[in-house]
């Protein structure tokens, strides 16, 4: 069980968060083609590595924040604001 | 075999005073506060404890730790029973009783052990390769019966276990003169530090060097123990960590057996963890080398210093490695007699004792004895002749097995050490290092040294080294097993799953290549033990046979737990009720008094129904239903989920939330919505109402609520962050109280609602904050019975009172409870939809009728574009309709397939909710129906069960389709 940052909260246990995805992913306006909108809701990309994801503290303050984490060694770089661009050059 | 007791003052871990007794297989046996029940055996003589898993042969005690093979029982009887329980590492009590789970009839004469006459016909894979045809479920359950080890309790564990959560600072895992000091320099330097050990004292490889005077380990360890005091370390005895898990957390388990608490599962989260856990003797290979007798020599040495248990009159020293004269010497002091020390190689780096006969280059090739040993049989590895040594005890020390487990399990890699034989870890982890043996540091004041700086948080790379000289070969050469001159026993390799050489060159001969593959074929470095002290050797075979090196061999995967874990632990107390706790009702109290029975919905205990006499759920469901629509029922809906959503955007934000449009509702006014998740699903939905010109109520379904407040949540932060709204769930703050029927006004006009709520005055779908009895409540008419119908939301700590009152007023108009049973009849009978029965993960709201209006609303709400997707355009989809039999009489099963064809073969439909309608005199279904709208008039074949039912399509509702019974 990893910890994590809550921006608001400090450093708690993962238990107390709920997973969100992938972050950042930009929503299709309504004329867009099945195929665009296909991609949107379905395809993930699942890297290897660095991932930049979002996660609520659910069982605390509520709030849904970003973070930049290492799927491999789950390592924790970058924690942001959700709607906040990723920081570049993260390196956890 | 033939263990003693040593006369005092040896065993430094046992009280002679404080005699204890259990029973063994119906033998009395006697030992010391401090003996663990393999050392009470052992200091009684009895060596053969069990039979093994496969072969049936006797198998005695191996080791002294939690490493142990074979020396497995089951303790405890009945609902205690505890099975596969290393004789090792549970203290003996007095009063206890332990038994040898494998053998049948009994230890003495097990009639399975004629497995063993046929060992040659049972190789690697013989399960897999024999009992192929015609099917193995054929022979399953006999296999199953001769194989395996220990019995399962009778019953559900009556013994209570604990779980507790922790946060430190420095952990080191392991209180041996490494972890001790690292410990102890931690705290120096101003740590807060937790210190574990799996055994009931700390002290490791150090402590059990006392006998050897010239160690001078006593002083050191009192030493030791004396300043990690003081430097204020926290020590737990007793307690293992199973497993390391992400961001240094480490699940660990506490033997307590307080007379409260068995066991406690604790759960440490540390910004460093030092890994000290020491190493496993790595035994030596030869044949027989499994009977009862032959064990690990630092096992050997520990039963004497801690207990004062000589393991055998005259032990045979089996070794590859200098700590095989360690232990010569710690015999020799206690007084046990050393019969010969056997090396396999050609000089040795330390001096026997005195008298010690010492064979160089040479191995043992044979073992006499099955139950017990009576003599081993050397030759030298050159060839030549053999030569008989009488012995009741062989003493075997291959060379060590750093302890990686935790550090791999973290994620760690291992690094083949060429001089010494053995995998230590290579880099360390961030915030988790190894000291000590476990790191491969074997030579005292260098792991010191290493550990002091470690525990500083200045780490250094380990001193890995210690041991000298260590052969990865621990097997007999072939011309010293020739001079047997007849076939040599079976060498076995894994002691626990009797996996023997000859099945590791079986497998190999077969092509395994992977060392994972060569444990599941072969069993090898399964079970209780997970091969710690088999798989290092079982893994340089390999690489023999295929021409390889163990560093490319490689290990199998490092998996926790770190030794068997009873479930009950885990669960730590969350079993039966506590396993998920159940919600109640604020007005539980008067649903008990009313004959309620309770049944759990989403979570929830609420009334089904509320059967008279002896009836059962759904006759009183549907008389309750008919009770309903001919006076009036009261009926608790507090579970119903409840969202006020406030701010200045919260009408332009459920616009984007809901199908409906909700922005157009004028205060007061109240509207159902459906909710869809993005890909177009039907996801949730209820009511909407608006309080305010900012300010809604929202109810969601009962099981919903806390998926509609995490998406509104989410999209509102994530996506629509520019809308100023809060969204705030109150479920449990607010009762709900509903009264519907025709009577339903008549029973609050007299209950004392002011008229302006009558009928007339208050519209159906409308919402009124007012004052009752000094409570200020949030009225709503609404229906989901089709009848008039009221819905008192109340601060939930008055919903008692409310019921009480109405049911006292109610008397006069026959007013009546009614459960979730009866709710589910009468909405039926309207056609109302219930989400999850007659919904799935797939239904969009075309297909229940509810896609009017979206094509003129503006707002791009969430789901609108998977509409348009070709998948929900399909014209063949499902859609919901009424089915009402044929016959008007037969009742229409929930799960019926719609077919037209016999099955198999694809369905038309299916039925989703089904009901008998007492007002209507039938049966009434609802049903999702391919181009089910278009289909109104046809009748369809229902096959259920093997059995076929012809159904009409109709339309709903069934029952009042104008909905003029609203008004009452």
């Amino acid at each position: 069980m990893m910890q994590l940052q809550c921006p608001w909260c400090g450093r708690r246990p993962e238990n107390e968060f709920h997973c969100g995805g992938t972050t950042a992913i930009v929503r299709p306006p309504i004329d867009c083609s099945d195929e665009v909108w296909g991609n949107y809701l379905f395809f993930r990309k699942n890297p290897k590595g660095l991932h930049a994801e979002r996660w609520r503290h659910t069982f605390g303050c509520g709030q849904w924040f970003n973070i930049v984490r290492d799927t491999v060694t789950h390592e924790v770089g970058a924690v942001y604001g959700i709607t906040e661009a990723q920081p570049r050059a993260v390196d956890p | 075999m033939s263990g003693y007791r040593l006369a005092a003052p040896h065993g430094a871990w046992i009280d002679r005073s404080r005699a204890l007794r259990f029973d063994f297989n119906g033998v009395d046996v006697k030992g010391f506060a401090g003996d663990t029940v393999a050392s009470a055996l052992l200091g009684q003589g009895i060596g053969h404890i069990g039979r093994s898993f496969k072969l049936h042969r006797p198998r005695g005690i191996f080791s002294c730790g939690l490493e142990e093979p074979t020396g497995l029982v089951d303790i405890g009887v009945g609902r205690y029973r505890t099975p596969n329980t290393r004789a090792t590492d549970i203290a003996a009590a007095d009063g206890m009783t332990a038994k040898t789970g494998n053998a049948w009839p009994s230890l003495g004469l097990d009639l399975a052990a004629i497995n063993n006459k046929f060992a040659a016909l049972m190789p690697a894979g013989f399960y897999y390769k024999t009992f192929m045809w015609p099917d193995w479920h054929l022979f399953e359950p006999a296999i199953r019966r001769m194989a395996g080890l220990g019995v399962a309790a009778d019953g559900p564990d009556p013994d209570r276990y604990d779980e507790v959560s922790q946060q430190v600072e420095v952990l080191v895992i392991g209180a041996g003169a490494a972890g001790m000091q690292a410990a102890l320099s931690a705290a120096q330097s101003g740590r807060q530090v937790l210190l574990l050990d799996s055994g009931p004292r700390p002290g490791g490889w150090l402590a059990s060097q006392s006998l050897r005077s010239e160690a001078n380990s006593q002083q050191r360890l009192d030493e030791l123990t004396r300043l990690v005091a003081a430097a204020g370390v926290s020590l737990r005895v007793n307690c293992t960590v199973l497993g390391l898990y992400d961001h240094q957390l480490a699940v660990a388990l506490e033997t307590v057996n307080d007379g409260t608490v068995r066991e406690r599962l604790w759960k440490i989260r540390a910004e460093r963890i030092i890994l000290a856990t020491g190493a496993i003797e790595r035994p030596m290979l030869f044949p027989d080398n499994d009977r009862p007798g032959v064990m690990l020599a630092s096992a050997v040495e520990r039963y004497a210093t801690h207990f004062g248990v000589a393991c055998g009159k005259r032990i045979v020293i089996s070794t590859a490695c200098d700590s095989g004269y360690d232990v010569a010497a710690s015999l020799n002091a206690a007084g046990i007699e050393v019969a010969a020390i056997v090396d396999s190689r050609e000089t040795n780096g330390r001096a026997a004792p005195m008298g010690v006969k010492v064979f160089l280059d040479s191995s043992i090739v044979a073992v006499s004895g099955s139950r017990a040993i009576n003599s081993v049989t050397v030759a030298a590895n050159r060839g030549g002749d053999a030569q008989a040594i009488a012995a009741d005890c062989v003493a075997s020390a291959g060379g060590w097995t750093p302890a990686v487990n935790l550090h791999s399990m973290a994620g760690g890699k291992l690094r083949w050490n060429d001089v010494a034989s053995m995998f230590v870890p290579d880099l360390p982890l961030k915030g988790i290092e190894s000291v000590g043996a476990c790191a491969g540091a074997f030579e005292l004041e260098l792991a010191l040294e290493h550990a002091d700086a470690t525990g500083r948080g200045n780490a250094t790379p380990a001193p890995v080294g210690g041991l000298g000289i260590v052969p990865a070969r621990n097997t007999p050469t072939l011309a010293a097993l020739s001079t047997l001159g007849r076939r040599p026993g079976k060498i076995f390799v894994d002691l626990q799953n009797d996996v023997s050489a000859d099945d590791v060159e079986l497998a190999a001969r077969e092509n395994y290549r992977s060392v994972e593959h060569l444990k599941r074929y072969t069993t090898m470095g399964m079970a209780t033990d997970q091969g710690k002290t088999s798989n290092i050797n079982a893994l340089v075979l390999m690489g023999e046979l295929t021409e390889r090196k163990p560093a490319e061999v490689g290990t199998t995967k490092f998996r926790p737990p770190v030794k068997p874990v009873t479930l009950n632990a885990l669960a730590a107390g969350r079993t039966g009720e506590r396993y998920r706790p159940l919600k109640r009702m604020p007005g539980h109290a008067w649903h008990e008094t009313h004959g309620g029975l309770f049944e759990e919905f989403g979570g929830w205990l609420r009334p089904a129904a509320y059967c008279q006499n002896s009836e059962e759920v759904i006759p009183a469901a549907e008389r309750e239903a008919l009770h309903v629509r001919t006076h009036v029922g009261i009926f608790e809906g507090s579970p119903l989920g409840k969202i006020e959503i406030y701010g200045p955007d919260a009408a332009a934000f459920l616009d984007l939330m809901y199908v409906g449009t909700m922005s157009t509702l004028a205060i007061g006014q109240a509207r159902y919505g459906l909710l869809l998740r993005e890909d177009g699903v039907i996801f949730d939905d209820g009511i909407v109402a608006r309080l305010g010109e900012q300010h809604f109520w929202i109810n969601t379904t009962s099981g919903g609520v806390d998926r509609v407040a995490l998406a509104f949540e989410e999209w509102q932060q994530c996506e629509y962050a520019n809308h100023r709204v809060l969204i705030t769930p109150v479920t449990s703050s607010w009762g709900n109280v509903t009264v519907s029927g025709p009577k339903a006004w008549k029973l609050l006009a007299a209950a004392g609602f002011d008229e302006s709520l009558a009928p007339p005055n208050m519209k159906h779908m409308t919402m009124r904050e007012v004052a009752y009895g000094g409570v200020k409540i949030r009225l709503m008419r609404a229906s989901f019975s089709g009848e008039l119908g009221y819905e008192i939301n109340l601060p939930a700590l008055h919903t008692q009172s409310l019921l009480q009152r109405l049911s006292e007023v109610g008397r006069e108009f026959d007013a009546k409870p009614y459960g979730i049973e009866a709710l589910m009849v009468l909405r039926t009978e309207k056609g109302f939809l219930h989400l999850g029965a007659d919904t799935d993960g797939t239904t969009l709201p075309g297909d229940v009728g509810m896609d009017r209006g979206i094509a003129k609303k503006a707002a791009n709400f969430v789901g609108r574009r998977s509409l348009l997707r070709p998948v929900a355009l399909d014209a063949d989809r499902m859609q919901l309709v009424g089915l009402l039999p044929a016959d008007r009489t037969s009742r229409l099963p929930t799960g019926a397939h719609i077919v037209t064809k016999n099955p198999p073969a694809p369905i038309d439909g299916f039925v989703t909710s089904s009901a008998y309608s007492g007002v209507l005199g039938m049966p009434v279904a609802l049903a999702m129906l391919k181009r089910g709208f278009a289909r109104i008039g046809e009748t369809v074949t229902l096959y259920h069960l093997g059995r076929t039912l012809r159904a009409e399509v109709v339309k709903t509702p069934f029952f009042d389709p104008k909905g003029e019974r609203l008004e009452g």
